[in-house]
């Protein structure tokens, strides 16, 4: 019946939020979300396991944070114009997740919040191509991404 | 009183956003290449986004808002497509 | 574009006011960065300040402007924030991808060579 629950539930919310809530709509809204829940099994057979789905939240939170943080850190950065030469670099990290919504999940992560990008993952290696803002200590930085997100992501992705 | 406040804020918030699109735009010219101009461009998109959800705020209707979100949709279709030809299009010399 | 069609309490006003300026204010320090950061890679860091903090103050400002407007939750700005969030890093990796694999067909020495696969 709903091969997809979360995304059928995310579908039924935001249809609600554009359209306004009334009894009409939220049928045609879970009517909307079956028939799509349907036609993206059709499309993708393998499905994200969650194991522990209840520390989703705490993973939020904890990116909101950084977010909030990072957005002052490098606004200040860039404010305060006069950097030194070669503050910024390239990182490789070594990853143990290999789930790939986890990897998706850690990419938009450290994408999203700034000082930090997402370049080039390697399947075969395990590792990650990052580029840092802010590069003053390499071994810092890896043990940051390794204990905040990772620990975090596979506990959460079985 | 809180109508003051509010068109104040929402002139220097328009102000503000004007000139972040006019540097934008300045990148877009000023290259060096082209992924920098694809960047500029997305920043501009954005940009505009924020730019119509203040005018939603300024004028207290919700049509901005629709429109802002058409604007988002565009925008990333637009850099997704403008990207996925920088890596396949233009590489081979 | 002055019509006021709103009236909200003072308390909200400068709420709007201050999520406002403080979203277009990081938006500005975004680009600004974008110009002069010198490096391609360095200028790929700067326009996620305005798509993370920027788009996500003034959408809060327009919830809080609504919400307390009409005096009904108007939560759809979350649609925006979250469609934002989700979309940008995946363009900006595959921009940043598609220079890595320009850099390197053209042998710039700034940039990291391709990991070699380890033999198994």
């Amino acid at each position: 019946m709903l091969p997809y629950p979360i995304l059928s539930l995310c579908l039924v919310l935001m249809w609600l939020l554009l359209n306004g809530f009334s009894l009409g709509h939220l049928l045609l809204g879970v009517l909307v979300a079956i028939f799509a829940g349907w036609a993206l099994a059709s499309l993708r057979p393998d499905k994200p396991k969650l194991k522990k789905w209840y520390l989703l939240p705490k993973l939020f939170g904890i990116v909101f944070v950084d977010v909030i943080r990072s957005n002052i850190a490098v606004s200040w950065l860039l404010l305060k114009g006069k950097r030194r030469k070669d503050s910024s670099g390239f990182l490789l990290v070594p990853l143990e997740i290999e789930d790939p919504t986890a990897l998706a999940i850690m990419a938009v992560i450290l994408t999203a919040t700034p000082g930090s990008a997402w370049l080039e993952y390697d399947s075969g290696d395990k590792t990650v191509l990052i580029h840092v803002l802010d590069l003053i200590d390499k071994e810092t930085w890896i043990n940051t991404i390794k204990q905040r997100y990772e620990a975090l992501l596979m506990e959460i992705f079985a | 009183m809180s109508a003051i406040i509010l068109f104040t804020a929402v002139s220097i918030a328009q102000l503000l956003l004007a000139v972040a699109m006019l540097i934008a735009s300045v990148r877009i010219f000023v290259g060096p290449r082209a992924q920098d101009r694809i960047i500029s461009l997305d920043t501009l998109y954005i940009n505009a986004m924020l730019l119509l959800v203040t005018f939603g705020i300024g004028t207290g209707r919700t049509v901005y808002f629709e429109a802002a979100l058409v604007i988002g949709l565009l925008g990333f279709v637009a850099t997704l497509a403008l990207a996925k030809f920088l890596m396949r299009g233009e590489v081979i010399e | 574009m002055t019509e006021q069609v709103l009236d909200l309490p003072l308390w909200a006003a400068v709420a709007v006011a201050i999520f406002l300026i403080l979203g277009a204010l990081l938006t500005l320090i975004g680009t600004i960065g974008f110009l002069r950061l010198p490096t391609f890679y360095e200028r790929l860091h700067a326009p996620t300040l305005g798509t993370s903090g920027g788009v996500g103050a003034i959408l809060l400002a327009s919830i809080i402007y609504f919400s307390v407007g009409t005096g009904r939750l108007v939560i759809h700005e979350i649609l925006i924030g979250l469609f934002v969030s989700i979309t940008t890093p995946v363009t900006f990796m595959l921009l940043a991808r598609a220079a890595l694999h320009r850099d390197r067909a053209e042998r710039n020495p700034d940039v990291p060579a391709k990991v070699h696969r380890k033999p198994v």
